[in-house]
């Protein structure tokens, strides 16, 4: 076979192939977000469906309809996605399914990219799922395909659970691309897919009948293996996922891995019995070595207590593994030395004291529509008391200076209801509700709706880009595409706000600032609900012509810096004899509008 | 063959994350096992930007622990301080003498000490290749080739498991067509840099 440098996200998206998927759904979130961008080209090819769902909750419930027809589905997110699907999730695990359903949720220990790094594993125990960690893009690749086995075998959701140094690791794979669908069986009516109470009570004794059956089955599966090197070690490490690969080096390094054996654990929940009983009853010591929650350590605990065992355990409950934050060598290497009573070598002297480092944040990008919209909104609500609180998208950037126009993000589509309760407690304020036109689909219009019919007086700014920036572009349902690439209805979000009920809809182009300040600031003051729609392309996309700017006229520049203090944009640097537009300029004009003294100008073309 | 631990780092933009996969792609032709490990999404904002590559038999996980990287090849000064905490004592240090100052200290939020970054990894690390590479990707036709600028001095150095020649073939064939004869001057003029110094 083919060897190919594969993301681990692509790996999973060829697992889902070879494991026969005939529905994909998903909503982009890093570090999700490549499977479906692999996935949609291979959807064509091989002609199954792939959407680019609303919210995850829709994609949830689009594969759990797909599977109860009998077909192989599949469904991807981020951790905090899970939240936005949990009521789906509880009750599928009460319904079970038909066909299989396979729901890929990316974990991000960090965390690098998200609000929170909560523990998928823990969710999938909660919901009384059975939940597969991938070590690397290889093991990914063949979990997921195992999880469509799994969750036909045993009728229920499986979800696997990679985290960031998978799912954006690469790892040289044998691959062959290969797509062999089953027989849709077909939707039968059955009482069994109404969740009623009376279905809860009938199912929920048969959901946890199911764990059994679901621990059996992974204990026979592939996934759990041990690394034995003496029969007369009596310490051991349990590693968790991607934490094999930092337990096996972090031994090699401490010089433990002769007299320390591992047992690598691959399916966190339900946890196999027989392996880690056979591991723990010959070891006086066990080191459970996992990311984030001590969800396998616990059940460790909960058996060795079971089965009279004198192991002692040792993780997170005693400090050893941190709870928080991402694992890698250097911190496992820390955990197994203290685990074993291992002394670090000597450190090598001082080196000598490395200068400051600037501070490197991510930015947004020069030209940048987001940054002329809230410099829009920073000056058409002078004079006035304006709290903002934002949302989740490359906007979110706004809350580092200079803009600071971020005043608080929680999660989608938050922005919108966490205004309308700022309202009601400080009806005094005005507040402005700040999200992108993906974040709008994707929770903001309920909150719309509420705002409408709770007559709270905010206004909401869709920065409307036509894609999802933040994620890598995807299409969404205001931009007229598919995941596809296919045409599709483009939904107005301006027309959306007015069927909603609301009175005063505004569609603006953030870089005429002059118009878009007067705009907003006729927004501002409208007497209930206003929606402004900020519509212009995303820099990163959108052709740029080649209108460039510099400071033409240097004497007549008088120094005061407003540029560089009011806009933060990546292409005003400072010179020797003041502000500089470098040639990472795009054209946006913001500048010229900003500069009181008329210094920037067009530049010739040369 | 020996296991061979590398860094790329940069600022987002600058091609670090295609001059790690041309090596990943090398390395695998050449028969190795590969693991890289990157964290995506701030390429194209000015973030920082470090992809780690592992390459050899019997790897373990994608990530360098501290202090055991081979070789660092950076395409900003700022980042080559930045990431000298995963070089091993004697590992080798390829850096374009590139500063690329954030937004932050336009703003007076932080500073860039150009001289003080020089100066400390002449003081600290033995094995360290400056390369005005900048300049030698605009002599070979395009800034956006300093990529294969550092490319072709690494490869030079004949430090990486992968022959040069094998590089070269890489690289030309990861790019695009129309831009494959800039990429090859640039990949020469870097490996001319170091064979003539």
């Amino acid at each position: 076979m083919p060897k190919k440098l594969l993301m681990g996200n692509q790996a999973i998206a060829y697992g889902a192939l070879l494991g026969g998927v005939q529905v994909v759904a998903g909503y982009p979130g890093t570090p999700s977000s490549e499977i479906m961008a692999t996935l949609a080209p291979l959807a064509k090819e091989y002609g199954f469906h792939a959407e680019w769902s609303v919210n995850e909750k829709v994609a949830l419930e689009v594969t759990a309809g797909a599977a109860f027809a009998g077909a192989r589905a599949f469904c991807t997110m981020k951790q905090v996605g899970l939240n936005v699907a949990a009521d789906p999730l509880m009750a599928l695990a009460y319904l079970g399914i038909k066909g299989a359903l396979v729901l890929l949720v990316a974990d991000d220990p960090g965390p690098h990219s998200s609000q929170n790094e909560q523990d998928t594993r823990l969710f999938a125990r909660f919901a009384k799922l059975p939940v597969l960690d991938p070590s690397c893009p290889r093991e990914a690749l063949e979990m997921t395909r195992y999880a469509f086995d799994l969750s036909a075998e045993l009728q229920l959701p499986v979800i696997v659970r990679p985290t960031t140094r998978v799912s954006h690791a690469y790892q040289d794979i044998e691959v062959e691309a290969a797509y062999h669908p089953l027989p849709v069986s077909g939707f039968k009516r059955d009482r069994a897919w109404v969740a009623l109470p009376t279905t809860a009570r009938q199912r929920h004794p048969v959901l946890n009948r199911q764990q059994e059956q679901a621990r059996a089955a992974l204990t026979s599966s592939p996934f759990n293996e041990e690394f034995r090197n003496r029969a007369e070690n009596r310490t051991g490490v349990i590693a968790c996922g991607v934490a094999l690969g930092y337990v096996r080096e972090a031994l090699a390094l401490a010089g433990l891995d002769q007299t320390v054996d591992v047992l690598k654990i691959g399916t966190p929940y339900p946890l196999p019995q027989e392996p880690v009983y056979a591991f723990l009853k010959r070891l006086d010591r066990v080191l459970i070595v996992e990311e984030l929650e001590p969800v396998v350590e616990d059940q460790v605990i909960s058996l060795a207590w079971k089965k009279g065992l004198t192991v002692t355990v040792c993780g997170k409950h005693d400090g050893l593994v941190p709870r928080e934050g991402e694992l890698d060598v250097d911190r496992v290497l820390m955990a197994v030395r203290t685990f074993a009573g291992v002394k670090a070598e000597a450190e090598a002297a001082a080196a000598a004291t490395a200068p400051a480092l600037p501070f490197r944040p991510p930015v947004m990008c020069a030209g940048c529509p987001h940054r002329a919209s809230y410099y829009v909104f920073k000056k058409a609500a002078e004079g006035l008391d304006v709290v903002f609180p934002g949302d989740i998208g490359c906007y979110t950037l706004g809350a580092a200076p200079p803009l600071k126009m971020v005043d608080t993000c929680l999660c989608m589509g938050a922005s919108i209801t966490v205004a309308q309760g700022l309202y009601w407690a400080e009806p005094h304020r005005k507040h402005v509700a700040f999200l992108g036109d993906s974040t709008f689909f994707h929770t903001g219009l309920p909150g719309l709706v509420n705002a409408v019919y709770n007559k709270a007086n905010i206004t909401v700014v869709v920065l409307d880009n036509h894609t999802t920036a933040m994620t890598g572009h995807q299409p969404h349902p205001g931009t007229g595409q598919t995941a596809l690439g296919e045409p599709a209805a483009a939904i107005d979000i301006a027309g959306l706000a007015r069927a909603c009920g609301v009175e005063d809809v505004r569609v603006v182009n953030p870089l005429v600032p002059g118009k878009a300040i007067r705009e907003a600031r006729a927004a501002l003051e409208f007497p209930g609900p206003s929606v402004v729609v900020m519509n212009q392309p995303c820099i990163a996309r959108a052709k740029t012509g080649n209108t460039r700017f510099e400071v033409g006229r240097p004497d007549l520049c008088a120094g005061c810096w407003v540029c560089v203090d009011e806009l933060g944009c990546p292409a005003i640097m400072p010179g020797d004899n003041g502000p500089t537009v470098t040639d990472k300029c795009v054209g946006c004009a913001l500048c010229v509008h900003v500069c009181p003294s008329g210094a920037i100008r067009r530049m010739r073309p040369q | 063959m020996r296991n061979c631990d590398l860094v790329v780092a940069g600022v987002g933009g600058q091609g670090i994350i295609l001059a790690s996969r041309v090596i990943s792609y090398a390395a695998i032709a050449a028969g190795m096992e590969v693991r890289t490990s990157e964290v995506l999404g701030m390429a194209q904002r000015e973030g920082p930007v470090t992809s780690q590559v592992r390459m050899g038999y019997g790897l373990f996980g994608a990530l360098i622990p501290s202090g055991h990287a081979d070789i660092l090849l950076s395409f900003e000064l700022a980042e080559t301080v930045r990431n000298l905490y995963l070089l091993k004592p004697g590992g080798l240090v390829v850096t374009a003498n590139t500063a690329i100052v954030p937004t932050t200290v336009a703003l007076g939020l932080s500073t860039y000490d150009r001289e003080a970054l020089l100066a400390h990894l002449r003081q600290t690390v033995p094995d360290c290749v400056f390369l005005d590479a900048d300049r030698l990707a605009r002599e070979a036709g395009h800034v956006r080739t300093l990529n294969s600028v550092l490319l072709g001095a690494l490869a030079a150095l004949q430090r990486l498991p992968v022959p040069t020649d094998a590089l070269r073939e890489t690289l030309l064939s990861t790019v695009k067509p129309n831009l494959r004869e800039v990429n090859a001057r640039a990949f020469e003029l870097g490996c001319r840099e170091i064979n003539t110094h």
